[in-house]
This record gives C-alpha cells, structure tokens and sequence, in this order.
C-alpha cells in the first residue's frame, strides 16, 4: 500500500473541479446532441467518473501520455484536448480532433499527449504498455497512463500487458475505473473467483484502491503512484471504484440497473463531494457557480461551433488510408 | 555481392537498416541468442544489445502492441511473430488497430511497423503451422503486404518495408529459409509494389509470389520442353500489386494463370483473375484460371499433404491446357 501524501490546496481542488465540470457539461451536450441526431453512432458518456480523470490527470504534464477506452471523452478533456475539437469530431465535422474520420471513440490529440480512445477493449491498455516500452527506450522523461474499465479485467490481452509492463519495469500507471459493469452485466457476476483486480498482484504490481468519487483521494493517491512512476520504480495500479451514472452508451437506459442502486450512486456525486470539501474550506459558493457557468458556457460554445463547421469534403475519404498503395 | 541463404538475407537486411537508423527494434519469440526460428535474427542481439533485439513472452497481441505503441512515439518496430498462423492470435491489434490508426486518428500519426509472419508448408507442420494467409491481409485497408522469393528480393524488400511509414505485413516462406542465392549487399531497398518478371515468355503468363513463384520458373522448363513459352511474374508484393506489368505481360501472352499455395477459395488468385479480366477481357484467348491447395485445413501424412501442395508439375499441366484450350 502507498503511502498517501499531504492533501491537495482549494486551489488545486478548484482546477480539478473545472475538469469534472468541463466533462460533465460536455457529456451532457453530447448526449443531447445524439438525441437530435446531431451525432450518430455510440457515445459512451463517462458522467459520474469525472473525478478519476481529473484527479489523477492533474499530476501529469505536458509530455506524459494517456490512452483511454470507448468511454474516453474525459480523459481527453483532462490531458488538455480541446471540448470544442472534440465535439466537431463526435458531429463528423471539419476541425474534428481526427477531421470527422474517428467519431467519439477513435478521439486523440497527439498535441497533448493523447493516445487515442479505442473501440476495442482492452487494445488502449496494450498499446499504452507500448508507449510506455518506447518512452523507456528513448530514455524520455515521461510516463504513461492506461485508463480502463472493470470489464477489461477478464480480457486476455490485459494480462499480457501487465506481465510485459512488469518484465519490462516500464513507466505505466495502469488505472482500472471499476463502475461496476461490463456493458450490461455486473462485472462480478461474469467473473469467477475473487474479484478481478485480485489478480494484478499476481504480476507483482502493486494494487492502491481508492473511491473514485471521492476527488480529494483520487488526487492524493494517483500523485503518490505517479511519483513512483517517474522515478523508474515500474508499473502501478490504480482502483478506482466509481458509478456509470447512464447506460452502457447513451442509447442505452440501463433497465437492467435497479433505479434505486442509480439513485444511491447519484447521491455519491464526485462533484457534489469536491465541492462539499471546498465548502469546508470556505469557498464561496459564488465561485463554484460562476465555474459551473464557465464550463457550461464553453460547451455551449462548442456545440455552436460544431453545428456551424463544415463536414469533410468527400475527397477525405480517401486520404491517410496508407502512403503505398492507397485504396485501390 | 555474396551467396547467401534467404535467412542471411533477411538478416543483413534489418542489421543494416538497425545500423542506419537507431529507432528501429525487433521484438518476438527467441529472437535474441537463439536467432529466430531460422538464424534470421542470428548474432544480431550480440550486436544490438537485448534493447534492441528483445526476447519476449509468448504474447503476439502484446508484441503487436508494443510496436505499435512504440510506433505511435516515432519509433520504427519489427515485429517477430514467428508463423502466420500465430499472427492471427494478434490479428485485433493488426487489424483494428494498426492497420487503422492513421485514418481513425484523422492522419495524426503513422504507424510503420513491419509484421513478419512467416508463411507456408513446410517438414509436415500440420495445419496450425503452414497457413498461407495472405488473402486476408490483402483485404484489410491500410496494410502493405509483401512475400519475397528469393533472397535478394527478402533482402531489398525488407530493407524497403523498414523504411516504410505504413504498417507492412512480410510474409517470408519457410520452404525458402535455406535457399541460396546472389545478394548484393550494397543494393538500395527494392520498390514495394513492382513485381519482377522472372521469366520472359511469350505464349502464357504465369502469376505467382513466394514459393510458389519459384514452383513457376520451374514450370515455365516443363512448359518449354512441350514448346509453350511461357512468362512468370512473381508479384513479389500483393498490396499494392503491380498493375502494369501484370496488365502488359497479359496484352503479350493473351493467357493467364494465377498459382497460390493458399486455399484456391476466396484467395487473392480470384481477386487478380478478376481484376485482369475487366483490364485485358478484349486480349484473353483461353480462359482466365487460377490454382491453389483445395479448401481444407493443411494434413499432416506427406501424401496428404502432397495434395495439397501446388509444384512445377501442377503449374506445368494447368498451363499446358489452357494453352491448348482456344477461347
């Protein structure tokens, strides 16, 4: 067990708070936006997970790395990626953060540092593990962060990538945000023996479990753990425990979630508990409105801009296929 | 220029390229003192260093992923995965992820890793160890492919598919490890996408890549004695393959016949037959044919095996009687 350090200042707290606001607002517009039939296809929205994201993106910089999965709008927006790119990527618009080619699962910005989402569970994770082989060849001084769902733990792949980021001592922070649920079935009840995240130390990684509403301990663990990265003491790994507040992916109500176990996780707001710690440490309520505003304006901001840019020209179809050969 | 095995040449190949360029690493099973299944990577860790020639568990998804991964941060991977059909253990990562990540991620990156998945029959290996499996690499956008038939072109080629900024699947053959050949050690990287006519003939042409096209050239002697003159192409890369001198040697011989190791079934020979025929229907005076092992799991008994095995004498008499079959 890492030991946790000293707690964050209102003032870091405060920044993270935007971040979860941020994402909170952005999921919100695009979960709108697929109603109106703005955007097609999935959107897996991360509402109820911010403070994950948030706290532990918050202790990395500019040249760190982070890959994420199909529910990955937060983590972008917390390593820096512009709301106003990606929501011109989830309308398939020009300007999208992958030029309206990707779509919400396939976002990434390697301006900041972002890897990708994926769409194919747990290939972020792996790929993040390879990232993290070249940083250590390249003697860069960086490390990785692989965030993934509990529903990745029984995935094969998963455990190649744990026992390669091992034998390697490659620097990854692995952070398994365990909602609870593997698209429709509860992750326990398709998992046999102990829970999954039991066998990470089988790799000898160690294991910090942490509630992921709970933003002040995200954010003093993960700087913990991220400290031991950077120093070349190998592989980490986050548990997060936490609540998927909407369905699988927005089109989906979750009816097969009993409402009273969605009531009680609402109840748990990651946001609701930051700002209850601010409170506590008398910031004003005027500045969490005003934030709130701010972040809702942003978003606001984006959807027009989206809804007013152009979508691809046709002949983009057609490019970045591959430099030899090309279509055919 | 020296005469060296196929393996050598492959294995100068990436030395070479590893000298000329620090960012590029090979990975995979056994790749470090042992030198790979057949010496291709021989001595190489020795000069290397086990950084850059990295021994690795059992684990073709990761493999896959840590080049690509260590592509995505500009690194320039080789990716050792032993036999094709254990590259389908890692087909997601190649498939959904390597050979789709420039385009999904709006042009933001390359991914230039080489996939080396030796293909082919070879000792009796059974049908979970000879698959020739190109047909499906050639139907995934984004991917090079590249099977090589002689050592000089797995040397050129593979110095050609380092250098390249997109994924490229390279498919040596085993049967071919232990041939010899002239290797100009000197020579620049081959072109991907220009085949080699191995043969020039004038009354049929014989396509054909890896092995098989060697099992042409054989064929086009068989061929001669019964007075065909035949041309033999070998593609020597399957996408993007070379149109023109495909579509010119056809406008010459008027005949085609397309011979693959692969299930003759969904093969790459009937997407080539098809192509050429709505390029050259007006110049075809017998039928456009294509052979390749009939549509079942590779047998272990050598008559069995035998079977389903595409040789000189196949090629020879499928030639032969398309030859004497007017349109």
């Amino acid at each position: 067990m890492i030991g946790f350090h000293s707690a964050p200042s209102s003032g870091d707290v405060l920044e993270m708070l935007r971040t979860m606001r941020l994402i909170r607002e952005f999921e919100e517009a695009a979960g709108q936006a697929l109603q109106a039939g703005h955007v097609r296809g999935s959107v897996h929205q991360y509402t109820g997970q911010e403070a994950i994201a948030a706290g532990v993106c918050f202790h990395l910089v500019h040249a760190d790395f982070v890959s994420s999965h199909h529910r990955g709008h937060g983590h972008a927006i917390a390593k820096g990626v512009s709301p106003a790119r990606m929501m011109r990527e989830l309308f398939g618009r020009q300007g999208g953060t992958s030029g309206g080619k990707g779509g919400s699962m396939h976002i990434a910005d390697f301006s900041h540092g972002m890897l990708g989402a994926n769409g194919v569970v747990p290939d972020g994770v792996t790929i993040a593990v390879g990232a993290a082989h070249a940083v250590k060849m390249q003697r860069r001084n960086a490390i990785v962060v692989a965030f993934f769902g509990d529903g990745a733990m029984n995935r094969g792949p998963l455990f190649e990538a744990f026992n390669w980021a091992k034998l390697f001592a490659l620097p990854v922070l692995f952070v398994c945000e365990d909602n609870g649920y593997s698209v429709t079935l509860r992750t326990r009840d398709v998992t046999g023996g102990p829970p999954a995240v039991e066998r990470v130390r089988g790799f000898g990684i160690p294991v910090t479990s942490v509630d992921g509403n709970d933003l002040v301990a995200v954010a003093q663990a993960s700087r913990g753990l991220i400290g031991q990265v950077r120093c070349g003491g190998g592989p980490q790994f986050l548990h997060a425990t936490t609540y998927r507040w909407y369905g699988h992916l927005a089109h989906d109500r979750g009816l097969y979630r009993d409402p009273l176990e969605v009531e009680r996780a609402r109840q748990d707001d990651c946001i609701v508990n930051a700002e209850r710690w601010l409170a506590q440490r008398d910031v004003g309520a005027g500045r969490l409105e005003a934030i709130r505003l701010d972040c809702s304006r942003t978003i606001e901001c984006a959807v027009e801009e989206a809804l007013a840019a152009p979508f691809p020209l046709p002949a983009s179809a057609f490019t970045d296929v591959q430099d030899i050969g090309g279509p055919g | 220029m020296s005469r060296m095995t196929y393996a050598q040449a492959g294995c100068l190949a990436l030395r070479q390229e590893m000298e000329r360029d620090a960012n590029v690493w090979a990975l995979g099973e056994d790749v470090g003192p042992e030198g790979g299944v057949a010496g291709q990577y021989l001595g190489l860790q020795k000069l290397f260093g086990p950084g850059r020639i990295v021994d690795t568990p059992i684990s073709e998804s990761m493999i896959m992923a840590a080049a690509i991964g260590s592509s995505l941060l500009g690194m320039r991977p080789v990716a050792e995965l032993r036999y094709a059909d254990f590259a389908l253990c890692a087909a997601d990562e190649i498939i959904n992820q390597a050979a789709k990540a420039r385009y999904m991620l709006g042009g933001q990156v390359r991914v230039p890793v080489v996939i080396r998945q030796p293909i082919g029959m070879r000792w009796g290996m059974a049908a979970q160890h000879s698959q020739s499996n190109e047909n499906l690499w050639v139907g995934t956008p984004g991917l090079v492919v590249v099977a090589p038939a002689t050592p000089a072109d797995n040397h050129g080629l593979l110095k050609a598919a380092i250098r390249a900024d997109d994924p490229v699947v390279y498919m040596e053959h085993k049967e071919l490890w232990l041939e010899t050949g002239e290797v100009d050690e000197d020579a620049q990287p081959l072109e991907i996408g220009r085949a080699a006519v191995r043969r020039a003939g004038s009354d049929i042409t014989l396509l054909s890549w890896s092995s098989t096209a060697n099992a042409c050239v054989a064929a086009a002697g068989l061929l001669a004695a019964q007075g065909i003159d035949a041309e033999v192409i070998d593609l020597r890369t399957l996408w993007p393959w070379d149109r023109d001198t495909v579509f010119a040697s056809i406008r010459k011989t008027s005949r085609v016949l397309v011979a693959h190791e692969s299930p003759r079934v969904g093969g790459l020979g009937g997407e080539l037959l098809a192509e050429i025929a709505e390029a050259c229907f007006g110049r075809l005076l017998a039928p456009p044919t294509r052979i390749g092992s009939p549509r079942v799991p590779v047998p272990y008994s050598k008559p069995l095996e035998d079977l389903c095995r595409v040789g000189p004498g196949e090629i020879a008499a499928a030639a032969a009687a398309i030859c004497g079959k007017p349109r």
